[in-house]
C-alpha cells in the first residue's frame, strides 16, 4: 500500500505529464495537416492510379499515428505489437485478393 | 487495482512467459486489444465488399465535369457528396464530410488527454476532457444524421432511370436512396453507404454511452476510490479505434 501512496504524490507534480501532452497536439497537427493535404490532392490532382496510390499512403501515414500515440501501440512490448500488426497482413492479403476478384468478375460481364 | 502493480521482487516477465501481466498490459487493456482486431476483421470484411462490388462495376469513363448520376456505372463520390446544412443548391463536394472528419479527430485527442489525466490521478481535467469528447461524440452523430437524412431524400430534381419493375422496363424519376433505389448510381452503392457508415455510427453511438459512462465514475469518485483511472484508458482504446476505423471510411468511401 505504501508504495501505491507514493504514486499519488508523486503524480501530484503539475509538470508531470507535459512531454506526453506536446506529443498529443503534435499528433493533432500531423493528421489534421495530411487531412488537410487530402482535401488539397481531391482537387487538384486528376484521377487514376497516382492519386489513389497517394491516399492509400496517407491513410496508412494516419493510421499509424493514430494506432502508434493516441492507442500507445508503439510504446508496448514488442509481443504486443506483433499481435495485433500480424493478423492485419491477412487483412491487407484479402483486400488484394477481391479486389482482382471483383475485376475477374467485372471482365466476365462487360469485358 | 493489484493487477496494475508489478510485485516488487518478482521474477521479471519474459517474452513468453506470461507472468502476472502478459505483454506487460492488464487483463482489461490486452483484451480490449484483441476485441479490437475482431472488430477491425468485420469492418474490413465490409470495406473489401465495397471493393469488390465496385471492381466488379463499370466506372464513370466519361470528363469529369461532364459527370451525371445513373445506374449504368459506379457514381464519382464527391459528385455525391456535396451538400452542406443551411447551404442548399451550393456545390461543396466533400465540405461536410471533412468537417465530420475534424471532429472525430479532435475528440480523440480530447479522449487522450483525458487519458493522460488520469495517468496524473487528476480528476478535474479527466471530467473537462470526457466531457469534450462526449460533445464530440453527439456532433459527429447528428452530422451523420443530417447526411443520411440527405442522402435519403435526395436532390431537388431526382433522377430520370431505367430501371425494371414487375418484369419490364420502365423509365422513371427516382428521388434520393433507399435499400433498392439509388438515384446517385447502382442500388447496391447505397446499401453500402447505409451498411458502412450504420455499422461506423452505430460504433460512435455506444462509444458515447460508454464515454458517459466513464465520465459518470470519474465525476462520482469511483477510480479515485480504486487507485486507478485505468477504466479511461480502455474505453480510450476503443475510441480511438472508431475514429480510425473513420479515416478508412473517409479515404475508401468518400475519396477514391
Amino acid at each position: 500500500m505504501a508504495e501505491v501512496h507514493h504514486h499519488h504524490v508523486h503524480n501530484q507534480d503539475p509538470e508531470a505529464g507535459a512531454e506526453q501532452r506536446k506529443a498529443i497536439w503534435k499528433t493533432f497537427w500531423i493528421l489534421l495537416i495530411i487531412t488537410s493535404l487530402e482535401f488539397l490532392i481531391a482537387f487538384t490532382v486528376p484521377h487514376g492510379i497516382l492519386k489513389i496510390t497517394i491516399f492509400i499512403v496517407m491513410t496508412i501515414v494516419k493510421a499509424f499515428y493514430i494506432v502508434g500515440e493516441f492507442m500507445h501501440l508503439k510504446h508496448e512490448t514488442k509481443t504486443l505489437i506483433w499481435s495485433i500488426l500480424v493478423p492485419v497482413i491477412f487483412v491487407a492479403w484479402l483486400i488484394l485478393a477481391l479486389m482482382l476478384e471483383g475485376n475477374a468478375i467485372f471482365e466476365a460481364i462487360f469485358g | 487495482m493489484a493487477a496494475n502493480v508489478t510485485t516488487p521482487g518478482a521474477v521479471e516477465p519474459k517474452m513468453w512467459l506470461g507472468g502476472i501481466e502478459p505483454m506487460k498490459a492488464s487483463y482489461g487493456k490486452l483484451m480490449m486489444w484483441f476485441f479490437l482486431i475482431s472488430d477491425t476483421f468485420t469492418f474490413s470484411a465490409l470495406l473489401v465488399a465495397y471493393g469488390t462490388a465496385r471492381f466488379s462495376f463499370p466506372a464513370f469513363t466519361g470528363k469529369h465535369e461532364d459527370f451525371t448520376f445513373s445506374n449504368m456505372y459506379w457514381p464519382v463520390p464527391e459528385r455525391v457528396y456535396e451538400a452542406v446544412p443551411f447551404l442548399h443548391g451550393i456545390s461543396l463536394p466533400l465540405v461536410f464530410v471533412g468537417i465530420m472528419t475534424f471532429i472525430l479527430i479532435a475528440s480523440s485527442v480530447t479522449m487522450v488527454l483525458a487519458v493522460e489525466a488520469g495517468h496524473r490521478m487528476d480528476r478535474a481535467n479527466v471530467e473537462k476532457y470526457m466531457l469534450w469528447t462526449i460533445l464530440g461524440g453527439f456532433t459527429f452523430l447528428g452530422c451523420q444524421a443530417w447526411e443520411w437524412s440527405h442522402f435519403i431524400h435526395g436532390t431537388d430534381s431526382g433522377t430520370v432511370m431505367k430501371v425494371i419493375e414487375n418484369g419490364t422496363w420502365i423509365e422513371k424519376t427516382i428521388f434520393g436512396a433507399n435499400l433498392t433505389e439509388n438515384q446517385y448510381g447502382p442500388p447496391a452503392f447505397a446499401d453500402f453507404f447505409f451498411f458502412i457508415t450504420g455499422f461506423h455510427g452505430t460504433h460512435v453511438f455506444s462509444g458515447v454511452i460508454l464515454n458517459i459512462l466513464i465520465f459518470f465514475r470519474a465525476a462520482t469518485g469511483f477510480y479515485d476510490k480504486r487507485g486507478s483511472y485505468e477504466m479511461v484508458e480502455k474505453v480510450g482504446l476503443y475510441w480511438h479505434f472508431v475514429d480510425l476505423v473513420w479515416v478508412f471510411v473517409f479515404t475508401f468511401f468518400y475519396l477514391v
